[in-house]
């Protein structure tokens, strides 16, 4: 094992078809037309020696290092901002050159300080690389002059240019006085993150990098995405666990756990300690980016909080008993078994864990159809995109986005829908930006204002801020629009799609009713914008549509995935790099848990359970009888619990009670029934209910894969040994063993073997593949042995596109006297969904408590200042948190995330979910916000038997989570 | 990562000055002009402000303001002094002018006097070469300083 040096060709690769041949030092050499000859000198195998180029940013040519000669032409232009060109004679190493750069280091040096053997970045620095490359041997000028090294001059006075390091932020050190001014940080910013949080101060020898406006990092706009760090190439700025552990010798590739971007990373190492997550270029994800979490909120791993140890009790209200592996395996065994013995094979069940791999969610659905021999099987998918599954699948024939992420670089106008990618999805977000500022143009969909609508260099042409819960009516009136003015692209619907059924469609959409004059007042969007919104769509060239739980997580969510699909029909923006409809997946791996067969109504591949065929694969392989009926949902497993028919569950890796809606309802199901088994890292708010508490591995310690946004099989590599001492899949599996069944899987790998035996969209995949191609995207199988990239490229999967007619429906959810304003709850870019790991990191310095947006106008009527603690009160419940005030949200609007347990906002939410899924409505809920002088009576509670709950026996106990 | 702009009067007037100032095709500098003349110096709250209306990052405007000199981010004298330390001149002895200004002054390069009539600056060439050592006072030019002349050219600027 060493750790992975990746090429760094200097400049970005050329993308154009002709190429031209040159000669780099004698040696022949042909590349694409536009290539730097720095970058050709590196694919001739000669490494031009540079300080401020870097393949990730475009040329700059002020480091004056990579100097060259070519033959005919005068003086040494720089080899990063000279394009090749046919029969050019390039001398990279000459008498004059090699003067040139020694002198130019010299210079560099008489500025730096000569620390190397106690510098941070010892070992990992290209200045001293380059130092070394040109064959520096002594520093003339001496450090009595001008300088930025050290604090004070030579006779003891203060030194004004000096700067002292800047340790804000929590993740990396900005050290001035190492500083080359090459600008690579600021070029990162600008172009890779596209945040524009530095820049260059001063000028000349003042010149100095600088945050903000002379800010501290973190008082910057700086989003601490890690770019810069990556791009730095000295010891200025460098992440924090360098300086204190030294730097890694070996790397791991493998995927991030956190969004469904999927971005691969270097997980490199020094024997078993992680010392930093550095971004892979050859991710396809992400291409050599990453965002906060990833690459560097993984702290959370080697917390204190972890539970490494299974545990029992009898009771909920006994503490925690510490046991060995195999008394808790038996324990589970012998309830369950006594459980379906007395209320029938259907009183037990299961939830698989979108954040664990592919073959761990096959196994926990396997267990539970096999072992348990019920359907009773459910995810977490049902709360976020179950609508995408049901409306993607009846529209277009499959379950998944359409595109690669690669694709937004062909894209002209994007639309984004109930997303807000800058915090959720930041390294997708990041990457439409680019498009963005070369010129694509953006409609944004959402009841807030985002970052996404305007910030640094890109804006959105039309933003649409619409009401809460009407989705369904602006799009069906974009759709109105396109096809009353003619816009639709006849050929390509004749070609594509059942023309009868477009016809029912016009018919539909082409009323009056769902014109955005008619809808005007419900849903608060101007009528003009949504006409200029749907002409810029279906006229101004490929058009993609992104979209997030702003979309689904509605009473008629499914509807809306529906229009949206439609729109895309109607607009031919379907089966070619830069169009599609995409949706934004919420968890590192919801897509794969969906593909895994994690619904009580699907078998893997989301084939029916009513399928026989189907039925017969698995009943041959695993040798027992699947019900051709479906088994009960999340909400219904509880109902039933309720009723008392339901009284075992096991649950891997999700925290049903934070994250679910309506949580005194969770909580009275989870409470009646006789055996809960959470299996997580952390006593969650779940495990406050359980009996059997199994410590999970993260996946740093595990083998496996991940199955992102784009459809993308990552792999999941072990980076260090699992600290519980068993990976998840190895628990399921001593779990299934303890039950009687006759698991013998000696590695993930032989799990994803059976997952392509039996599911023809993944035949093809395997580890062996997916190490040599690095990732596939599915359908992988004989018509597709290197994946699907794009789909529906001559025909949708279902073979005619259909158009499905999108009535409106008002959500039963109403504002009235009562409860006057809109709850919308989304999320924020330091913290990840409920906050389990994030907040178990130093990412709470960005977000240390669930904040409420409120307009000033709302705010003022209730005598709301900013800060003040608030009461939040809806139909379910209510609670107390500290309001924001912002015109971010319109009036009449309120916004909060559920990041922290001790906020629940879903003890706000309702019961109310889409009509097809049962996804439920965290987007819309009436509320009431007065002031508040204390927290809610539920909250003192809530935290009064949270940690009653946690008691463990013979431990200290075990903080609020 | 958030930052809400302070609603102050100066991020008010230069929101004001730099909507007027949107049509330029490169608006950053007019706006920057526009705004110390107003203010007398381009102060965070502006800079903030300009960013805003400009849709820029905060950074860039600063490191736009700070690249050039006479952009200040306080306000100066009521005069200002701007003595030459370009090459001409210091052959000509515009160090000894300068050492005599800052001690008859008081103060050093890129400070003001205490009560707040002069600021000190340098300068790198007036294209005043052929009148070495120079120094300008306001928008006026002086050639050939002495060291009496350029303080008296100070101290009347003072009174």
């Amino acid at each position: 094992m060493t750790l992975i040096q990746e090429t760094d060709y200097g400049t970005p690769a050329s993308k154009a078809e002709a190429t031209v041949t040159l000669t780099v030092d004698g040696f022949e050499v042909t590349v694409p037309e536009g290539t730097s000859i720095m970058r050709a000198a590196v694919e001739a195998g000669i490494e031009i020696p540079k300080l401020c180029a870097t393949d990730m940013l475009e040329a700059f040519g002020s480091c004056r290092l990579c100097l060259v000669e070519i033959d005919g032409r005068n003086g040494t232009p720089s080899s990063c901002t000279t394009p090749v060109a046919e029969g050019l004679v390039v001398r990279t190493q000459t008498e004059r050159l090699k003067k040139l750069r020694r002198g130019v280091m010299e210079l560099y040096i008489s500025d730096h300080p000569l620390d190397c053997l106690t510098c941070a970045a010892n070992g990992d620095c290209e200045l001293q690389d380059q130092a070394g490359i040109v064959g520096l041997r002594a520093v003339r000028y001496g450090y009595d002059g001008d300088n930025h090294v050290f604090p004070k001059t030579r006779d003891g006075a203060e030194n004004f240019k000096y700067m002292a390091k800047d340790e804000s932020n929590p993740y990396f050190a900005y050290d001035p006085s190492k500083c080359i001014v090459c600008s690579r940080c600021v070029r990162a910013c600008e172009e890779v993150q596209g945040t524009f949080a530095l820049t260059i101060e001063g000028r000349g020898f003042g010149s100095r990098v600088s945050a903000g406006m002379h800010e501290s990092f973190l008082q910057s706009d700086c989003v601490s995405c890690g770019a810069c760090v990556q791009a730095c190439p000295t010891g200025t700025l460098m992440e924090k666990s360098v300086y204190e552990i030294g730097t890694p010798d070996r790397s791991v590739v493998t995927t991030c756990a956190y969004c469904g971007v999927g971005c691969n990373f270097k997980a490199e190492m020094r024997g078993d300690e992680l010392v930093r997550m550095v971004p892979y270029k050859d991710g396809k994800a992400n291409r050599g980016h990453s965002c906060v979490k990833g690459r560097f909120a993984f702290g959370y791993a080697a917390h204190p909080d972890r539970i490494l140890n299974p545990m029992v009790r009898d009771k909920v209200t006994d503490p925690w008993r510490e046991v060995s592996w195999d008394e808790a395996f038996a324990y589970v065994a012998e309830r369950f078994t006594a459980i379906q013995a007395e209320h029938g094979i259907a009183s037990v069940g299961g939830i698989t864990s979108s954040r664990c791999t592919n073959e761990e969610t096959y196994l926990v659905q396997k267990l539970i159809r096999q072992g348990f021999r019920n359907n009773n099987v459910d995810t977490c998918a049902r709360v976020c995109h179950s609508p995408t599954g049901y409306g993607l699948g009846q529209t277009y024939g499959t379950s998944a986005g359409t595109q690669d992420f690669d694709s937004v670089e062909h894209t002209d106008v994007a639309i984004v829908i109930g997303a807000n990618p800058t915090d959720g999805h930041p390294v997708f977000a990041s990457r439409l930006k680019r498009r963005l500022r070369q010129g694509a143009r953006l409609i944004v969909v959402d009841p807030r204002r985002t970052d996404i609508v305007r910030s640094p260099h890109i804006e959105a042409d039309y933003h649409l801020p619409l009401t809460p819960g009407t989705n369904v009516a602006v799009v069906t009136a974009l759709a109105h629009v396109i096809v009353m003015e003619g816009l639709y692209d006849e050929a390509f619907i004749r070609e594509r799609c059942d023309w009868d059924e477009f016809q029912d469609y016009v018919d539909f959409v082409s009323d009056l009713r769902h014109s955005p004059e008619a809808l005007e007042s419900v849903t608060g969007v101007d009528a003009d914008v949504i006409r200029g919104a749907a002409r810029l769509y279906a006229t101004g060239g490929n058009g993609a549509i992104y979209y997030g739980l702003g979309v689904t997580e509605h009473s008629q969510g499914s509807t809306t995935v529906m229009a949206i699909a439609n729109l895309a029909m109607l607009t031919g923006n379907i089966g070619r790099p830069g169009v599609g409809v995409n949706p934004l997946r919420g968890q590192n791996n919801v897509q794969g848990a969906c593909d895994m067969g994690s619904f009580p109504h699907e078998l893997p591949g989301y084939r029916h359970v009513s399928g026989e065929e189907v039925r017969d694969v698995y009943e041959e392989i695993w040798g027992v009888p699947i019900s051709s009926e479906p088994g009960l949902r999340i909400p219904n497993m509880l109902d039933a619990a309720v009723e008392g028919t339901f009284k075992g569950i096991y649950i891997q890796g999700e925290d049903i009670l934070q994250s679910d809606p309506n949580t005194h309802h969770v909580q009275a199901g989870l409470a009646a029934m006789d055996c809960v088994v959470v299996h997580d890292l952390f006593l969650n708010e779940t495990a406050n209910y359980a009996h059997v508490f199994l410590p999970g591995s993260t996946f740093l310690e595990k083998d496996g894969t991940f199955t992102n946004a784009e459809r993308r099989i990552n792999r999941v590599r072990e980076v260090i040994k699992p600290r519980n001492g068993l990976a998840d899949w190895e628990v399921t599996q001593r779990l299934a063993q303890a039950m009687g069944l006759d698991w013998d899987y000696s590695h993930p790998s032989e799990i994803m073997d059976e997952i392509s035996r039996t599911t023809p969209t993944f035949t093809g995949v395997s580890y062996a593949l997916l190490d040599e191609a690095g990732s596939v995207q599915w359908p992988c199988n004989e018509k597709a042995p290197l994946g699907t990239p794009v789909m529906h490229i001559d025909a949708f999967v279902r073979g005619k596109g259909r158009f499905i007619r999108t009535e409106y429906v008002a959500t039963d959810e109403r504002t009235g006297p009562r409860f006057p304003l809109l709850l919308t709850t989304g999320r924020i870019l330091s913290q990840y969904n409920v906050g389990a790991q994030t907040r178990r990191t130093a990412n709470v310095i960005w977000h240390e408590r669930d904040i409420l947006e409120i307009h000033p106008h709302d705010a003022e009527q209730r005598g709301i200042e900013e800060g003040d603690l608030v009461t939040l009160t809806s139909r379910a419940g209510e609670t107390t948190l500290q309001a924001q005030i912002t015109d971010r949200v319109s009036p009449g609007v309120v916004y909060t995330t559920f990041h922290h347990p001790d906020t629940q906002a879903n003890v706000i939410t309702t019961d109310f979910s889409d009509w097809a899924t049962n996804c439920p409505e965290y987007k819309v809920t009436a509320v009431q916000v007065a002031r508040a002088t204390r927290r809610s009576e539920w909250q003192e509670e809530y935290t009064e038997h949270a940690e009653l709950s946690r008691r463990i026996a013979d431990r200290e106990p075990i903080h609020g989570d | 990562m958030a930052d809400e702009q302070a609603d102050s009067e100066t991020a008010r007037r230069a929101t004001a000055i730099a909507e007027e100032h949107l049509h330029f095709e490169g608006p950053l500098l007019p706006i920057l002009h526009a705004v110390q003349h107003e203010l007398g110096c381009v102060p965070e709250d502006a800079i903030r402000a300009i960013a805003k209306v400009l849709n820029l990052g905060r950074a860039e405007v600063h490191g736009t303001m700070t690249f050039y000199p006479d952009y200040r981010s306080e306000p100066g004298g009521a005069h200002t002094l701007k003595l030459c330390r370009a090459e001409a001149c210091q052959s000509m002895g515009a160090d000894a002018v300068a050492d005599a200004a800052r001690a008859a002054l008081g103060i050093d390069f890129h400070e003001t006097t205490s009560d707040g009539a002069l600021t000190l600056e340098p300068v790198y060439c007036l294209g005043l070469c052929a009148c070495a050592p120079a120094a300008m006072l306001d928008h006026e030019v002086h050639g050939r300083v002495t060291a009496e002349s350029v303080v008296a050219l100070a101290e009347g600027a003072s009174a």
